[in-house]
C-alpha cells in the first residue's frame, strides 16, 4: 500500500506515473493472446475460474460462468462485447484503460473471442468518448498489421477476431447489457425481460458475453500470470485489485487501483480527504456512507462499487446531493416499466418537499416502502438501484437533513 | 396466428421462448412446481402467467395480451419466485426449472399496489367521463385492489391535447399508461409501425413520426390499437351525436345499413357471452331508435361478389383470350378499408392488383342515394345514410373524396358496433330482451354469403359459390356449399378447385384450377404481398385480405376485449346462422336479381355499376410530409 503512487487528474500523459498490482504493471502488447493461443481454451477457462474474477461494471457475476455458458452454447455465431458505455456518475476508470491501456482491453477481448469460439468483438463506446474513437481505431488497424486481428491471429490457424467500434448516444441505461444489444441491434435502448440472458439469447439472438472495459483489460494478465496469482491481491470473495475513479472534496482526485478489501478509510488516506464527511460508493445507484462507516471496506460482500467514489466534506449539504442524483435518475429512466418510471419522480418529489419542509415523516416513510418495492419490481438494474442514494442517504444522514427541517414539518 | 416468423418488435418487448418438449411424457418435459403450496407439474417453458391462468390462479395484468408479443413493462403481474431477489414479471418468466412461486405474499401485493397507485398518479381524467367507464383494465385492477384514495398524488391538469385529425382514431395520451399494447398491436400485428414509444423516462408517451397528427401519418385506421387498449386512450371518432340530430331532424331520412360482424358481437356489450346473434333484437332496437329504414349490408356483400365475381371472371378472359399483359392476376379483394389504406401506403405501385370494386358499405350508399332514393321518390339530398360497422377504417373509407358516386356523400356516417350500442344504451332499451324483427324494403332480403363476409374467407367462399357456379352451371363441389379450406383462424389459407365441364361461354376457363389464397391481419396481407412480389403467386387467380385479425369479426370498432377465442365465437355465430338461411348464393338473392332487372340494366361490371359501384385508389405511399 505504501508505494501506491498517488495521481493527479489523469491525462494520457501520466501513464508512466501510474502503478499498481495488476492493471497498472508492465504487459507487453500481445503477450496475453501469445499465451492464450499456446494453450488449450478448457485451460483458459480454468485459470479464470480459479481467479474468481467477477464482474468489473458493478453487478459482480463471475465472468468464468458467463464464458464457460457461452462456450458451451451451440451457434454458428457468438459474440464478444465489451461495455464501454461508461455512464454510472463518478466513473472514468474505463476512460483511463481505453486511451492508455488499450492494448489491455483490446488483447482481453480476442482472448474473449478465442475461448468462447467468437469471431467478432464490439466495444459499444460511450458517446460523450467520441474523441477517443480515431486513436482507437488506429491502434485496432496497428493490431491488425501486426496480427493481433484479422484471419489466422498470430498464425492462429482457424482463429479469425475482428474489433468494430460502436457508439452510444448518451443514454444511461445503455450501460444495461441488454439495453445496449438492443442498442446496437438499432432499437431503443432499453432493458429486455431477463431471463433469456445475453448468454444464451444475445446480439441478433447469439450467444454473447457483455463484460466491462476493465474485466477484458483484467484477462491477459490472468492468462499470463495465473489465476492463483491473481488471488494475491483481494479478498477471499473479491479477488484481485480494482480500479477507483475517485472524485470529489480531496486533494489527489484520479483513478487508484487498490486490492479489493481496502477500507474507505484507507482510501480516504491516500486520497487525501481525511475531513471527508461522507462517501458516495458506487455512483449515483450506490449507496451513500457516513463518517462511522468508515470502516467498512471496498469489496463485492461489503460496500460493492463499479469504481466509483465520491467524496464529500462538511461543506456539502447531503439533500442537495440526493437531489442531484434523484434528478439524474429522473432524467436517465428508459420510460418502459412503472416502478422506474414514475417512482423515481415521486422520491425526487419527495427530495423537494423535505427542501421546502412541507413534508410529513409518514409520507417520507411511504416513499421510502415505494423505494423497497421499485427495489424489486423494476425491470432492470436501473429502476432496481435508483432508490438506494434516497433511502440510504434518508438514513445514514437524517440528523442533518431532518434537523434544520423538522420544526417546518407539518406533522 | 401470426404466420411470419419474424417478429418487428424489438427483443426488449419479447418473451423468452424455451423450445417445447413435442413428447410430453418424456424425462425434461414437465417440471414440477409450487404455486401458493399447491404443487403442479406443467410443461417446462410455459410461463409462470400461462400456467396459472390454466390453474385458475388470478394474476393481475396491463401489459400483456394474448395476441401481443410480451413487454413485461407494466410490473403488475410481478410475483414472488423462491431464491430471486427480485420479484418476477409472471407473463415474461418460463418456467424451466422446480420454482416455488409465490401469487399474493405481501411484498407481491405491496409492490401491485404500488404500481397502480403510480400509474393512477399520472393519470389524468375521472372514470365516469371516460369513453371506458366500466370496461377498463386499470379501474378494475383499481377495484380489485381496494384502490381508495391517489397514494402519489394525482394529475389535476390535462397535459395533452386530444388528437382528433383522424376520421378512425382519437388518442388522448393523458389517459395512457405507456403498456405499448398498442405500439406492439401496430407494429407486429399489423405490421404498419406508426406508434412508438418517443422521449424517455417521465417524457416517454406513445408517438408518431415526429410526433404529427395520426391524420398525416401512414395510419391505415384498423383501430386494433383501440381494441386492445387497456384505458381510454384510444378511442374512435364518435359521430353518434350527429345521427341522433339527423333522426331528430323531421326533413331527413335517416337509413341505416347493418354490417354482417356487429350484429355477431353486440350482445357483448348487454352482458352476452361472445357469440350470441342479435340480428333480429338489433333490427327492433334500430326502428325503436327512430331510424327510418334498416337495411342489411348483407345485400350490397351479394351486390359486391356480382361486381368483383364478374371482374374476376373478366380479368381471367382477357388475360387466358386476349393474352392481354395489362391485366393483373391474382385479383385481391377490396373491401376492407383498412387493408386498402395498407397497399395504397406500403405498395403504392402494386394497386392494379387490387378490385376496383368498392366494399359493401360504400356501394349500398350508392345504391340508396340513387336506385333507392328514386323509387321511394325521396330527393337524396335529405337522404342521411349511416353504416354500423365492425370497423374503424370505415369512417375514413366514407370520407373518401372519391366515394360520392351518387352526387352526394355516399355513407354519410360510419358507426362502430360499440357506438350503437352506446346510443342503443341511451335510449334505455335493454337489446337482449327486444323482439325480433326483420330488415326493410326494397332490400329485405340477403344471402347467407353476404353475412359470412364477417369472418376471414368469407368473401372468398362468397365469390366461389358464385364464380363456380356461373362457369361451370353446378354447385360448389362442397358439402352443404361450407368451403372448408376458407374457415378458421390461420393466417394465411389456400386452396384450389378445378373448373371442369365449363358453360359455353366460360370455355375457356376448361380445366383451369382456380387457386385462391386468404389472409387476415395485415401483418400476412404483408407476407401474401412480399409473395407476389418475388412471384410465387403468379399462378393464383383470387386472394381475399382482410385487414383485421379474423376478418370484420375482429375489427376494430368490435367490443372489447378481442381474443382469439372471442373472434372464433363471433365467427362461428355467423357460420350458424348462415347454414340455416333459404338463399346462400349471391346471385340467387332475388333483391340482387331484382336491382340488375330495374336499375344497373347493363349487368355486372357494366357502364352504370362502373360509375357507381367501382372505384379508384391512390398511390399514398411512405412519404410523410
Amino acid at each position: 500500500m505504501q508505494n501506491l503512487k498517488r495521481n493527479k487528474m489523469n491525462t494520457v500523459f501520466e501513464k508512466q506515473n501510474r502503478s499498481g498490482p495488476i492493471l497498472f504493471s508492465k504487459y507487453d502488447e500481445g503477450s496475453g493472446i501469445e499465451k492464450a493461443l499456446s494453450m488449450d481454451r478448457n485451460e483458459i477457462l480454468n485459470e479464470l475460474r480459479d481467479s474468481k474474477l467477477k464482474g468489473r461494471g458493478g453487478a459482480g457475476f463471475p465472468t468464468s460462468s458467463k464464458w464457460m455458458i457461452v462456450a458451451a452454447a451451440n451457434d454458428e455465431k457468438k459474440y464478444v462485447i465489451c461495455n464501454a458505455d461508461e455512464g454510472e456518475p463518478g466513473t472514468f476508470k474505463d476512460r483511463v484503460l481505453l486511451s492508455e491501456y488499450p492494448e489491455l482491453v483490446f488483447d482481453g477481448m480476442t482472448i474473449a473471442g478465442f475461448t468462447i469460439g467468437a469471431e467478432e468483438g464490439i466495444v459499444y463506446l460511450r458517446g460523450e468518448y467520441t474523441y477517443m474513437l480515431s486513436y482507437l481505431e488506429s491502434y485496432l488497424e496497428k493490431m491488425r498489421q501486426s496480427g493481433r486481428l484479422g484471419k489466422n491471429v498470430l498464425g492462429k490457424e482457424g482463429f479469425n477476431f475482428d474489433i468494430i467500434i460502436r457508439l452510444g448516444s448518451g443514454a444511461y441505461v445503455c450501460g444495461e447489457e441488454t439495453a445496449l444489444i438492443e442498442s446496437l441491434e438499432g432499437y431503443r435502448g432499453e432493458p429486455r425481460n431477463r431471463p433469456p440472458y445475453p448468454v444464451n439469447t444475445g446480439f441478433m439472438g447469439h450467444p454473447t458475453i457483455v463484460n466491462n472495459v476493465e474485466t477484458f483489460a483484467l484477462i491477459p494478465h490472468i492468462v499470463l500470470k495465473g489465476g492463483t496469482w491473481f488471488c494475491e491481491n483481494g479478498t477471499d470473495r473479491s479477488t484481485g485489485s480494482k480500479l477507483f475513479s475517485v472524485s470529489g472534496d480531496c486533494e489527489n482526485p484520479g483513478v487508484y487501483e487498490l486490492p479489493w478489501g481496502t477500507t474507505i478509510k484507507e482510501l480516504l488516506a491516500i486520497v487525501g480527504a481525511e475531513n471527508a464527511k461522507a462517501v458516495q460508493v458506487g455512483g449515483a445507484s450506490g449507496v451513500c456512507i457516513g463518517k462511522k462507516d468508515f470502516n467498512r471496506s471496498l469489496a463485492y460482500e461489503d460496500a460493492a462499487t463499479g469504481g466509483s467514489i465520491m467524496i464529500f466534506n462538511d461543506s456539502r449539504n447531503m439533500l442537495q446531493i440526493l437531489k442531484s442524483f434523484m434528478e439524474f435518475f429522473v432524467e436517465e429512466s428508459c420510460g418502459q416499466c412503472t416502478p422506474c418510471r414514475i417512482g423515481n419522480v415521486k422520491l425526487l418529489e419527495g427530495v423537494e418537499m423535505i427542501e421546502k419542509g412541507e413534508f410529513t415523516f409518514e409520507y417520507i416513510e411511504k416513499l421510502k416502502d415505494l423505494g423497497r418495492t421499485m427495489q424489486i419490481a423494476s425491470k432492470c438494474g436501473l429502476g432496481q438501484t435508483s432508490p438506494n442514494p434516497f433511502i440510504s442517504t434518508l438514513e445514514n444522514f437524517k440528523e442533518e437533513i431532518f434537523k434544520s427541517k423538522a420544526e417546518g414539518a407539518l406533522t | 396466428m401470426n404466420t411470419q416468423t419474424e417478429l418487428r418488435s424489438p427483443m426488449s418487448q419479447r418473451p423468452h421462448i424455451i423450445s417445447k418438449a413435442k413428447d410430453r411424457t418424456g424425462i425434461g418435459a414437465n417440471v414440477g412446481i409450487e404455486v401458493n403450496g399447491e404443487k403442479l407439474s406443467v410443461p417446462m417453458g410455459k410461463t409462470i402467467l400461462e400456467i396459472c391462468r390454466e390453474n385458475n390462479v388470478h394474476i393481475p395484468t396491463l401489459c400483456y395480451h394474448e395476441d401481443l408479443c410480451i413487454a413485461g413493462n407494466c410490473r403488475m403481474c410481478v410475483v414472488e419466485v423462491e431464491g430471486m431477489k427480485t420479484l418476477q414479471a409472471a407473463c415474461a418468466f418460463p418456467v424451466t426449472g422446480p420454482v416455488k412461486i409465490r401469487t399474493f405474499s405481501n411484498k407481491v401485493r405491496k409492490a401491485r399496489k404500488h404500481i397502480l397507485d403510480l400509474l393512477l398518479s399520472e393519470h389524468y381524467g375521472e372514470c365516469y367521463s371516460c369513453v371506458r367507464n366500466n370496461n377498463c383494465e386499470l379501474q378494475s385492477l383499481a377495484k380489485e385492489y381496494g384502490v381508495d384514495g391517489y397514494e402519489f398524488g394525482h394529475v389535476c391538469e390535462s397535459r395533452f391535447e386530444i388528437d382528433k385529425t383522424s376520421h378512425a382514431v382519437v388518442r388522448d395520451m393523458d389517459k395512457c399508461i405507456l403498456c405499448r399494447r398498442c405500439v406492439r398491436t401496430c407494429i407486429d400485428l399489423q405490421e404498419v409501425g406508426v406508434l412508438e414509444a418517443i422521449y424517455r423516462g417521465y417524457d416517454t408517451m406513445i408517438g408518431t413520426f415526429m410526433d404529427k397528427p395520426l391524420a398525416d401519418v401512414i395510419c391505415i385506421n384498423c383501430g386494433q390499437c383501440i381494441n386492445r387498449c387497456p384505458t381510454g386512450a384510444l378511442h374512435a371518432n364518435d359521430p353518434s351525436d350527429d345521427i341522433w340530430k339527423a333522426i331528430e331532424d323531421p326533413s331527413k331520412h335517416v337509413v341505416i345499413q347493418t354490417a354482417p360482424s356487429p350484429r355477431a358481437a353486440i350482445g357483448e356489450e348487454f352482458g352476452l357471452p361472445p357469440g350470441t346473434s342479435m340480428t333480429g333484437q338489433l333490427n327492433t332496437a334500430i326502428r325503436r331508435m327512430g331510424f327510418d329504414r334498416v337495411f342489411d349490408t348483407n345485400f350490397s356483400a351479394d351486390l359486391t361478389i356480382m361486381e368483383e365475381g364478374t371482374e374476376l371472371l373478366n380479368r381471367l378472359k382477357s388475360a387466358i383470350v386476349d393474352k392481354d399483359k395489362s391485366v393483373m392476376l391474382p385479383q385481391f379483394t377490396s373491401c376492407s378499408p383498412g387493408w386498402v389504406k395498407f397497399i395504397e401506403h406500403f405498395y403504392p405501385e402494386h394497386l392494379n392488383y387490387l378490385s376496383s370494386a368498392k366494399s359493401p358499405q360504400q356501394m349500398f350508399g350508392a345504391v340508396i342515394k340513387t336506385f333507392y332514393a328514386k323509387e321511394q321518390n325521396i330527393d337524396p339530398k335529405d337522404i342521411v345514410t349511416v353504416a354500423v360497422m365492425p370497423c374503424a377504417a370505415k369512417k375514413f373509407e366514407c370520407n373518401r373524396p372519391e366515394m360520392n358516386s351518387s352526387g352526394y356523400k355516399d355513407v354519410d356516417y360510419g358507426l362502430t358496433t360499440r357506438e350503437l350500442a352506446k346510443m342503443i344504451r341511451e335510449t334505455g332499451l335493454v337489446l337482449p330482451e327486444l323482439p325480433k324483427s326483420n330488415f326493410d324494403e326494397p332490400f329485405g332480403e340477403a344471402s347467407g354469403a353476404g353475412l359470412i363476409f364477417g369472418a376471414t374467407g368469407g368473401v372468398m367462399e362468397a365469390a366461389l359459390r358464385t364464380v363456380y357456379e356461373l362457369v361451370t352451371g353446378r354447385q360448389v363441389p362442397f358439402k352443404n356449399l361450407n368451403i372448408e379450406a376458407c374457415r378458421g383462424m390461420e393466417g394465411i389459407k389456400q386452396a384450389s378447385v378445378k373448373l371442369e365441364n365449363c358453360v359455353e361461354q366460360f370455355s375457356f376457363l376448361e380445366g383451369v384450377e382456380l387457386k385462391f389464397m386468404v389472409a387476415h391481419g395485415t401483418a400476412n396481407a404483408k407476407t401474401v404481398m412480399e409473395m407476389l412480389l418475388k412471384g410465387e403467386l403468379s399462378d393464383f387467380h383470387f386472394i381475399e385480405i382482410m385487414g383485421c385479425p379474423g376478418g370484420c369479426i375482429g375489427g376494430g370498432g368490435q367490443p372489447i376485449p378481442t381474443s382469439e377465442l372471442i373472434r372464433k365465437l363471433r365467427a362461428k355465430a355467423i357460420y350458424d346462422e348462415e347454414a340455416s338461411l333459404p338463399v346462400r348464393k349471391s346471385h340467387e338473392n332475388p333483391r340482387i336479381k331484382y336491382i340488375y332487372e330495374k336499375f344497373l340494366t347493363d349487368g355486372p361490371c357494366g357502364k352504370l355499376s362502373h360509375k357507381l359501384l367501382h372505384t379508384h385508389y391512390q398511390k399514398r405511399g411512405k412519404f410523410i410530409s
